[in-house]
């Protein structure tokens, strides 16, 4: 046996990418602060929800992700003593600034919340079409077609298509959460933002509503914040770790869940918090 | 040891259960005696001619109380065209809108209003209406009794309006609806039925009024025309005629009780069974 | 229920079957180039390796990703366990033919020792069980999983023959020890992609059965 002639270096292997790929942000959030009457509980937030993803914010129970939430489409402020610092650029406009109605902004940027919370005296039919309606659009053929649409983007039309007319509190827990999505998409927001949307709901309606999420990414952006990480695992693209106020850590789901940088957020994810 | 704090646990409870129940039965009761004594009372009495005739000369018997019931349906009416809407607004006010120092006063305000007894509430009228007008009417009665509905309609409606979980405003306001059209066509329509039942039980409440229409309607033995004359009502017609001397006249008394009783009994119930249910959020 | 885990897990399974072909593809080329006396072949091979390593760290990354993101169980997480492993083996089985390779540059500088016979039949050999390996993978065939643990025997058996048989040219003449020693690397490394064949349909069988046949643990 004889030594080679010329030792064999094969070329450096180049990481594989993971950050998946961006095109611009829906929703750019610089220096947010929120407060409730004195108390401080979102800290110097900024963020951007990356167009046609799915972001997901983690943190555990009273780390603000909540409020952070509701501040990205000025629903903090509807409860009493509530407080706002900081700017929210919706393509390029902050929605904070002077003279910005609140009520446009939420035109645009949905929201889905922890317990499914239909009308409680509408129909199926009229909680999907509530937002138009109230909005001043009485056309009914327009109606009949947003309510369609709404009800197959939600993936609710085949299980209700006959029964339109059936109260919304008739549905299941998971039907009716998937029919305040529904409401939520009828009126085409750019944005869809969710808080927790599934602590109230059985993992078969979860995984539902997960699999709903991971489609709705190809039409919408769309924010969800959860305390359940492995759903924030499952269906988003981003990953942002909240902890009493702040944020820790953000970056590509995969590799928050499998190479965090901050120690804090390793502990959580791995469940030796605290 | 473990047998016997069983024992005494099975004890307490069996004694608990039989004071609540106890409880429960004597609620129950007071009421079926009320209703059965009044209605063993006055049932004697109700005929077509009581419902249709006015009352006759005193020392004639038979005769009837027309006059007081329609009089009684005139003051509610008018009653409920000054309590209702003031009453409902303010409710509105305070559970959709009002956070600040006004609501507090206003809160305050509607529970004094609350606590003023009933023959102040009379004076209060008669000094306002009764003396500029120079004599007693309906108009006056009305007033009165639409002061006292006030502070409960505000109340009721507040109260009402709050069950109404946060949760579904916020649904509406979070898809870009304003707050004035999600009160009118979300939150109102969610409590319709509390609402209609909080308004009855205040019309039920100020049906049985006396004393402030001794100040303001003051009472009449024929037809009261018009707002401006003082009218009967079966409250009024009631107190007269319990505490006259006359056989026939208690008669008459215990009649027009169960009349009134009926009158809120089927206001109640029949709005209670045409009301459309609020479906609970499963 | 539909689940996008499952059109990621395909992704996986492409990409390892990707890499799967590109591992026999060069244990081919590196045979074909010790037969035919190809140096340019026998350097194309040790520039392909790279592919394959590098193929090796995306899936080793995407199968972490995997479970790191949708906590698979059961079949899933055994099929995405199994990705890891056969991975592994297949990044081995790359290396083999950059070690064939070299041997064949080596060999490349003298004249030929003695026509190559078992040589190719044991390669022969060895690339059917990768490729059968990966076909029971493809269509959870256990029982071509099996066939391809029973068939390492024949390849251990051409190895020990090639192995006599040079050592008989070695002891005759000290001037083919090079030689036959390149020789008895290349019979040894066709041996070792065998095993890593082996392996992988091991990992099949379980990955289907969840039950291992290892170490004649199912007593065959």
């Amino acid at each position: 046996m004889s030594t080679p002639s010329e030792p064999v270096m094969p070329p450096r292997i180049t990481p594989p990418a993971e950050e998946p790929r961006v095109e611009g942000a829906a929703l750019a959030v610089e220096k947010l602060n929120a407060w409730f009457g004195s108390n401080h509980v979102v800290k110097d937030i900024s963020i951007s929800f990356p167009k046609h993803h799915v972001t997901a914010l983690i943190g555990p129970s009273g780390c603000g992700k909540s409020t952070f939430i509701r501040c990205l489409n000025r629903m903090h402020e509807v409860v009493p003593g509530a407080r706002v610092s900081g700017s929210v650029l919706l393509e390029g406009d902050n929605i904070y600034a002077e003279g910005v109605d609140p009520v446009r902004i939420r035109r645009r940027i949905g929201m889905v919340f922890q317990k499914p919370n239909p009308f409680p005296t509408m129909s199926i039919y009229d909680n999907v079409a509530a937002g138009l309606r109230l909005n001043g659009t009485n056309r009914v053929s327009v109606l009949d077609a947003a309510v369609e649409e709404g009800l197959h983007l939600a993936a609710l039309w085949d299980e209700v298509k006959d029964k339109l007319r059936a109260p919304g509190t008739s549905l299941s827990g998971g039907q009716q959460q998937r029919l305040c999505i529904a409401r939520a998409l009828a009126v085409k927001p750019e944005i869809l933002l969710m808080d927790e949307p599934c602590s109230a709901l059985d993992p078969i309606a979860t995984g539902k509503i997960e699999e709903l999420i991971y489609q709705l990414r190809e039409r919408y952006t769309v924010g969800i914040v959860t305390h359940n990480m492995q759903q924030a695992a499952r269906v988003s693209s981003f990953t942002g770790f909240l902890l009493m106020g702040e944020l820790v850590e953000f970056g590509a789901t995969g590799k928050i869940f499998t190479n965090p940088k901050d120690s804090r957020t390793e502990a959580y994810i791995t469940g030796r918090f605290g | 040891m473990k047998s016997d704090s069983m024992t005494l646990r099975r004890w307490v409870n069996r004694v608990a259960l039989t004071l609540t129940g106890l409880c429960a039965l004597v609620t129950v009761s007071t009421l079926f005696f009320l209703l059965g004594y009044i209605t063993l009372n006055g049932i004697g009495a109700i005929n077509w001619e009581f419902l249709t005739q006015l009352p006759k000369p005193v020392g004639e018997t038979g005769g009837g109380m027309a006059n007081a019931i329609v009089g009684t349906a005139k003051l509610l009416g008018l009653a409920s065209l000054i309590g209702v809407p003031i009453g409902f607004f303010g409710g509105i006010y305070l559970s959709e809108y009002g956070h600040g120092r006004l609501a507090f006063w206003v809160r305050y305000a509607s529970d004094v209003l609350n606590g003023v007894p009933s023959i102040v509430i009379g004076i209060f009228a008669y000094i306002l209406i009764v003396l500029p007008m120079k004599g007693f009417s309906t108009l006056a009665g009305g007033f009165a009794l639409g002061i006292m509905m006030i502070p409960i309609a505000v109340r009721t409606t507040e109260e009402f309006l709050r069950l109404i979980p946060a949760s579904v405003r916020e649904a509406s306001y979070a898809l870009g609806v304003r707050q004035w059209k999600t009160t009118v066509f979300v939150v109102i329509p969610a409590a319709a039925r509390g609402l209609m039942t909080g308004i009855l039980l205040d019309l039920a409440r100020v049906a049985g009024e006396t004393a402030p229409l001794l100040f303001t309607a003051l009472n009449n033995r024929i037809w009261s025309h018009g707002w401006t004359e003082p009218t009967s009502s079966l409250p009024v017609m009631i107190y007269t005629y319990a505490i006259s001397p006359y056989e026939d006249w208690h008669r008459q008394a215990w009649a027009a009780a169960l009349v009134l009783m009926l009158l809120v009994l089927v206001v109640n119930g029949g709005a209670r069974i045409l009301l459309p249910r609020r479906r609970e959020t499963a | 229920m539909q689940r996008h885990f499952d059109e990621e897990l395909k992704q996986l399974r492409d990409r390892l079957l990707a890499m799967g072909g590109a591992s026999e593809q060069i244990v081919g080329k590196a045979v074909k180039a010790l037969v035919e006396r190809n140096l340019a072949l026998a350097q194309e091979v040790l520039r392909e390796d790279t592919a394959i390593n590098q193929m090796e760290v995306e899936i080793e990354d995407l199968c972490l990703n995997l479970m790191a993101r949708y906590q698979p169980e059961a079949k899933d997480l055994r099929t995405v366990a199994m990705i890891f492993k056969i991975v592994n083996d297949l990044e081995r089985v790359g290396d083999q033919a950059v070690n064939i390779a070299e041997r064949t540059v080596d060999l490349l500088k003298e004249p030929l020792l003695k026509p190559l016979i078992d040589i190719p039949r044991m390669a022969a050999l060895a690339q059917q069980m990768l490729k059968d390996a990966l076909d029971a993978f493809v269509n959870h065939n256990t029982e071509m999983a099996r066939d391809v643990c029973r068939r390492d025997e024949q390849v251990d058996h051409l190895n020990d023959q090639i192995y006599k048989e040079l050592l008989v040219f070695m002891t005759q003449d000290p001037k083919t020890i090079i030689r036959a020693m390149d020789l008895i690397l290349v019979g040894r490394h066709l041996e070792r992609v065998a095993d890593h064949a082996t392996n992988i349909a091991e990992d099949v069988y379980y990955l289907v059965k969840g039950t291992t046949i290892k170490h004649r643990l199912a007593g065959n």
